[in-house]
């Protein structure tokens, strides 16, 4: 328990580094495990309170129990909830069929970068973690983003100690990543010891599968799993060498690399 | 089946794999996973099957180097986080970049790790980045590591290699202090003595690099070291004004009276506050992110220092460090950088640079005016306003700054020492005086709250008859008729009343009449009253005077007004200039703006509006 209370105050130390360095900052929302966790560190952070919007890049692929999960929290624990969506790329007929990698830069990159424009944010919290995938292991806490939104990982600022980078020229963007030390099981410990409500889908409900990461329903997929309390989910996550993202078909080939350098979460 | 030992983690700890480009330092990472079982499954077989595509050889250090260009140019461009576990601890392992050209992130891998392992190829020996790394590990405050000497295959398993390299190592260590946990000769690509013992190398029987992470230990305690608590922001969401911020060092708890520096202001803690924790904290230790609630409403802002009032933090407004530069352009004597020690952001510029240090061979230069980005070197930092800070042979988190440099953060350091500022006795008797006041029933929260304004000196400098007498009668009025509580406060007053008992010469220094003056426009600003004055009794010694007066009524915002027929220099900190002919009503308008651009025309606390749901 010791070390999810460490995790706990480096993260809070962040978003606090972060509400303090931002007149307009904004937390993005999947309703995912990681980004539910990222809401409930931001209610410790700010005792009980959510000082900031969260944003939600709506593909209209989600899988539907999620936007009912979303509209519940937001009521409950009373979330200025934005919601962002290419109409564009989806009155055009935008889906996976296209190109998966096509398909997330039009819907969820290019998405998520109109609903910043517009509302002119200049700091976004993300839920994104080092041991997910490669890129994102190599991520600061605080990420400049160019006009375009895009990701110089060549020349990134450098991050001494709690001193993170607060300054940016007008037009780019601080992208700002307070779970970067936490891994998969991690998250679920801490869901448990704080008792968060989070979606069923990542539970067995007795046909032997689970999700173990939630995406789009047409590009996510179910593992085999029998876990159907958390105390199950620590214990497989224990014992398992499966990725955790084998179910997201963007990871394919180098689809990560690709996408978070022009953007993506 | 998976040697990784899945036990529940109690504890995390951050390792850092540091040395020079080439010396194995990924290969070595990626055989610790490999060797424990802590690869995904398929991860192993798919970089293999990408390599064989590819037509090359595979590596190790494939497996994290996840940028394509890091693979096609075989090196590490960034830090990779990595996590593995290890009977009943949680590491994150940095793997950082040995090139020179990266080396502001190996640095940035390396100032958050708590142990680190530094690699030396056998067959190349020790290169420079070994010796800048290790030089570095040091200055950055990374105490523990062990030296991996790496390539043994390569040099036929041989002892006497083995120990040249120790022997050469430790003494560039033992230099500036360094002293490695460990030696250990190993082959990354090989794995001997990695996660299991090497059958080649029977005269070593020392431990392996995964029984050396095993042996690390978590940082020392820095809860039983004196409070330091850096104020990270103030929040009111609801009826609560909760203090924030990390807790740096030591342990606080309910009741315990807390000062806060460098504005000496002083409460005691009311409640610890805490979302979703049964029962309430009644106190906190150093690594916790906290709130508290104090017992009276005084005014404290992001930046100060709380501690017990036994071991208050350094108050200065220079110091002495040990940097390193990372800056595109280089550091420059002279020149204006924000500063930021723990919370605090101060505008500072480098008074001195007393030498740059050559991490090769640990030779000084001196006489430099400038420091190009990846050198180290000490200097004297002047800060515009004085910061609390410590030594960091004392405290780490409050003994280190960073310098920004426009936008970026572009060169860190250590402090080393205080360096003695002119205004050291006064800061000395304010605080003495402040620690000792006796206060009345009225807050200064209660004021505030009555008058709809904040207490604050605007201080108008300048040579003769440049107006500033005129202005400040007009400042005054038309504050008072805008229903702020303002006085004028006039120096000839002083001279024949309170200084009656100087004798002529000492009526002539400034020196005594300024603290006079100084400590009279204190308890005015006490009063809670915009206390408008001139440095007139001063005559040209107005330089001296202001900063005398700004040290004794500290923290009261002190908004300066420098006037000036002529364009000539205005003192250090300067708000408002005017130079030429004045136009008195547009000069009170200025100075009206900086009143409420500093906070003073409005009697809310804390810095953001109070925040409304939109719900």
């Amino acid at each position: 328990m010791k070390h999810l209370r460490q995790l706990e105050d480096q993260s809070v130390y962040i978003l606090r580094e972060a509400y303090k360095h931002f007149d307009n900052l904004a937390m993005l929302w999947s309703m995912g495990k990681d980004s539910t966790v990222l809401l409930w560190l931001a209610r410790k952070a700010f005792f009980g309170h959510v000082p900031f919007p969260l944003l939600h890049v709506d593909t209209s692929y989600k899988i539907p129990a999620m936007i009912e999960y979303r509209d519940r929290l937001a009521r409950e624990w009373r979330l200025n909830l934005v919601v962002g969506q290419n109409k564009e790329a989806l009155a055009a007929g935008m889906n996976h069929t296209m190109g998966r990698v096509v398909c997330c830069t039009a819907l969820k990159t290019n998405g998520l970068k109109q609903l910043l424009e517009n509302k002119g944010y200049t700091g976004v919290i993300l839920g994104v973690r080092a041991d997910e995938e490669g890129t994102r292991a190599k991520e600061r806490y605080f990420s400049p983003r160019d006009k375009h939104g895009d990701w110089d990982f060549r020349d990134q600022p450098p991050e001494l100690w709690d001193q993170y980078k607060t300054t940016f020229p007008p037009g780019t963007h601080i992208r700002i990543h307070p779970l970067l030390d936490w891994t998969e099981i991690n998250i679920w410990e801490y869901i448990k010891l704080e008792n968060i409500p989070f979606i069923d889908l990542y539970l067995d409900k007795g046909d032997g599968t689970r999700y173990r990461s939630l995406g789009c329903a047409p590009c996510t997929s179910p593992i085999k799993s029998t876990a159907k309390t958390v105390d199950d989910i620590i214990e497989e996550l224990r014992h398992t060498t499966v990725a955790e993202r084998s179910g997201r078909a963007q990871d394919e080939g180098r689809g990560m690399e690709l996408l978070r350098k022009d953007g993506y979460m | 089946m998976s040697m990784s030992e899945t036990t529940k983690p109690s504890e995390n700890l951050n390792i850092v794999i540091v040395g020079h480009v080439d010396h194995g330092k990924s290969t070595l990472l990626g055989r610790l996973y490999a060797d424990t079982g802590s690869l995904p499954d398929g991860k192993l077989e798919k970089v293999q099957a990408i390599c064989k595509q590819q037509g090359k050889e595979f590596e190790y250090a494939f497996l994290f180097d996840a940028f394509l260009e890091e693979q096609e140019q075989g090196i590490t461009i960034d830090t990779a986080r990595t996590f593995f576990m290890w009977k009943g601890r949680q590491y994150i392992i940095i793997d950082a970049p040995g090139h020179k050209e990266f080396l502001k992130n190996m640095i940035s891998g390396a100032a958050r790790a708590e142990a680190a392992l530094l690699l030396i190829d056998a067959l190349e020996g020790v290169k420079e980045q070994s010796k800048k790394h290790g030089y570095l590990l040091s200055l950055l405050g990374v105490r523990q590591f062990a030296v991996v000497v790496n390539k043994m295959d390569l040099v036929g398993y041989r002892q006497d290699v083995f120990d040249g390299i120790e022997k050469e190592y430790r003494e560039f260590l033992g230099q500036f202090k360094a002293v490695p946990s460990q030696f250990i000769p190993v082959s990354a690509k090989l794995g001997d003595n990695i996660a299991n013992r090497s059958g080649q190398m029977s005269w070593y029987s020392g431990p392996t690099v995964l029984e050396t992470l095993g042996a690390f230990k978590k940082e020392a305690a820095r809860s039983e070291q004196p409070l330091r608590l850096p104020v990270q922001d103030v929040y009111k969401f609801d009826a609560r004004r909760i203090i924030t911020g990390r807790i740096t060092a030591g342990r606080l708890k309910v009741g315990d009276h807390l000062v806060f520096s460098p504005s000496n202001k002083r409460a005691n803690i009311m409640t610890v506050e805490a979302f979703n924790i049964e029962p309430q904290p009644t106190g906190g230790q150093a690594g916790q992110s906290i709130g508290v609630t104090l017992d009276e409403q005084i005014f404290v802002e992001r930046g100060e220092i709380a501690s017990h009032q036994e071991h208050l933090p350094q108050v200065s407004t220079a110091f002495r460090a040990n940097l390193f530069w990372l800056g595109k352009r280089p550091l420059e004597k002279g020149r204006k950088y924000l500063l930021r020690v723990a919370t605090k952001e101060v505008d500072c510029e480098v008074a001195s640079i007393h030498r740059i240090i050559d991490t090769m061979d640990l030779a000084q230069q001196q006489g430099s005016n400038t420091i190009s980005k990846n050198q180290v070197a000490e200097l004297t930092l002047r800060t515009k306003a004085p910061v609390a800070f410590d030594l960091s042979a004392s405290f780490e988190a409050t003994g280190r700054f960073v310098l920004v440099d426009e936008y970026d953060i572009a060169g860190g350091g250590i402090i080393t020492e205080l360096v003695h500022d002119d205004q050291e006795f006064l800061r000395e008797e304010a605080r003495r005086r402040d620690f000792a006041w006796v206060k009345g029933e009225v807050t200064v929260e209660d004021r505030a709250q009555q008058y709809g304004h904040r207490a604050a000196v605007v201080l108008i400098t300048g040579g003769r008859h440049t107006g500033k007498s005129f202005l400040a009668r007009k400042l005054e009025g038309r504050l008072v008729a805008d229903g702020r509580h303002a006085y004028l406060l006039d120096g000839e007053n002083l001279r024949r009343g309170l200084d009656a008992d100087l004798s002529e010469e000492e009526r002539g220094q400034t020196t005594e009449m300024a603290r006079r003056y100084g400590e009279v426009a204190r308890l005015l600003t006490d009063t809670g009253l915009i206390v408008v004055s001139t440095t007139n009794p001063f005559g040209l010694a107005y330089r001296e005077a202001s900063q005398t007066i700004r040290t004794l009524v500290h923290p009261a915002p002190v908004i300066a007004v420098h006037m000036s027929k002529s364009e000539e220099e205005p003192p250090p900190n300067t708000d408002v200039v005017l130079s030429g002919p004045t136009d008195f009503d547009a000069a009170t308008a200025r100075i009206l703006d900086e009143l409420k651009r500093r906070g003073v025309l409005a009697q809310a606390i804390g810095a953001k509006p109070i925040f409304q749901y939109s719900i």
